[in-house]
């Protein structure tokens, strides 16, 4: 392949393939997750009127893989909902790396800085 | 009271309806999630709130994948913008454990209702013909959109004024865990005179990195609950995919009566519950 710039249409649509891609993955592990939990507590009452928070291992990436790693239903919906969140993620990451390839360095600037900002929310200890 | 197989089943049905409206005006799906699963489902607002931030983030990434191919969302507009609607977001999930709930729903009815007025005003669709601002020609945020005659460039103009709204637009996302589809599609369309069909993709576009600032933060605090958020999610998805489909062949005049409307009924939903305090 020649060298030459990336135009605007290209990244457009790798950036369309990635945002399927992940949202596709995320959805298909949900159903996983949706099959099992409904197979253990299908016909348990429910109950979300009131507020108690979610258990401690679905708040945080290792207790959710601790989850999965036991077949817990609601720990596999739980990755794919964090492969969801992460998707975003993953297209901001990917427009950096677009935007070095375009020498547009404003624009690469200003990208990482949004990455450093959803990094904070999804990595840091709140 | 009902059992998880029946819950599932009907909330992950409005959840396919709300997805379908939510993509076709730009407004994404959560402005109607929570007031379903509240008033109708009676789930606590804590548990509708993290489940309507990660169904956002899905009818962003579901619609915006089919939108980008079609040329009209502006990569750098969104890329800009973002670094006002992430702080603010992350500043919206911080107030929302200071503030009464209540209060937030009345503000926010306001704010929808004025975007209602806003949209709905006459307005000649000529911003391709005012000259650019020196701000949005040195960022680079000026481009062209597919048209039936072809190609049609535009020119950005009101960047503070729409860069601040944006921030707005990020602080009530994480404060409600909606996308804030409207005061983004305000804030380009209106104050930055970006053409409508470039606001509504773009803003949808923006929506999941917006949703994905404040959702880490509701994730960590418990607030996603696998039960509520997977039906949602599945539903909204669904239905994004569908309502995406129709914005493509829709008429911007068609689209703009079904947003205000939309956005009317949802102002005056807010104000009603937030002063009975119920929100």
């Amino acid at each position: 392949m020649t060298r030459r710039d990336w135009g605007d249409l290209e990244i457009e649509i790798i950036i369309g393939v990635l945002l399927r891609t992940g949202v596709i993955l995320a959805a298909a592990v949900v159903v996983l997750g949706a099959v099992v939990y409904l197979a253990h507590y299908g016909l348990t009452a429910t109950d979300y009127r009131t507020f108690h928070g979610d258990p401690e291992f679905l708040r945080s990436l290792t207790g959710i893989v601790r989850g999965v790693l036991q077949l817990d239903g609601r720990a596999i919906i739980q990755l794919g909902l964090l492969i969801l969140i992460a998707t975003p993620v993953a297209r901001v990451a990917f427009s950096a790396v677009a935007f070095a390839l375009e020498r547009d360095y404003l624009y690469v600037w200003v990208t990482l800085f949004v990455l450093a900002v959803l990094l904070y929310s999804l990595l840091g200890s709140h | 009271m009902m059992n998880i197989l029946e819950f599932s089943a009907l909330v992950g049905l409005g959840s396919l309806l709300a997805g379908f409206l939510g993509a076709l005006t730009g407004l994404g799906g959560g402005v109607v999630i929570v007031p379903m699963l509240t008033l109708l489902f009676h789930v606590d607002i804590h548990y509708a709130i993290g489940a309507s931030l990660v169904s956002v983030i899905a009818t962003s990434s579901g619609a915006a994948a089919a939108y980008v191919r079609e040329g009209y969302s502006n990569i750098r507009i969104a890329m800009f913008l973002e670094t006002a609607t992430t702080i603010g977001a992350i500043v919206g999930a911080a107030v929302a454990l200071h503030v009464s709930g209540g209060s937030i729903a009345i503000v926010f009815g306001l704010v929808l209702l004025y975007s209602a007025f806003l949209s709905s005003r006459d307005r000649v669709e000529q911003g391709e013909h005012l000259p650019p601002t020196p701000l949005a020609s040195k960022l680079r945020l000026n481009g062209s959109y597919p048209t039936a005659s072809g190609m049609q460039s535009y020119n950005v103009r009101g960047v503070p004024a729409g860069y601040s709204l944006m921030f707005g637009a990020g602080v009530l996302s994480g404060l409600l865990g909606i996308g804030s589809g409207a005061v983004k599609v305000v804030a380009m369309d209106q104050a930055m005179k970006i053409p409508f069909k470039v606001s509504t993709t773009t803003s949808n576009f923006m929506i999941g990195v917006t949703a994905a600032a404040s959702a880490g933060l509701y994730l960590h605090r418990g607030y996603v609950s696998p039960g509520v958020a997977m039906p949602v999610m599945l539903g909204v998805l669904a239905g994004s995919l569908i309502g995406a489909r129709v914005l493509v062949k829709a008429r911007v005049k068609v689209l703009r009566y079904v947003f205000a409307g939309v956005i009317v009924v949802l102002g005056i939903e807010m104000i009603f519950n937030g002063a009975t305090g119920r929100l």
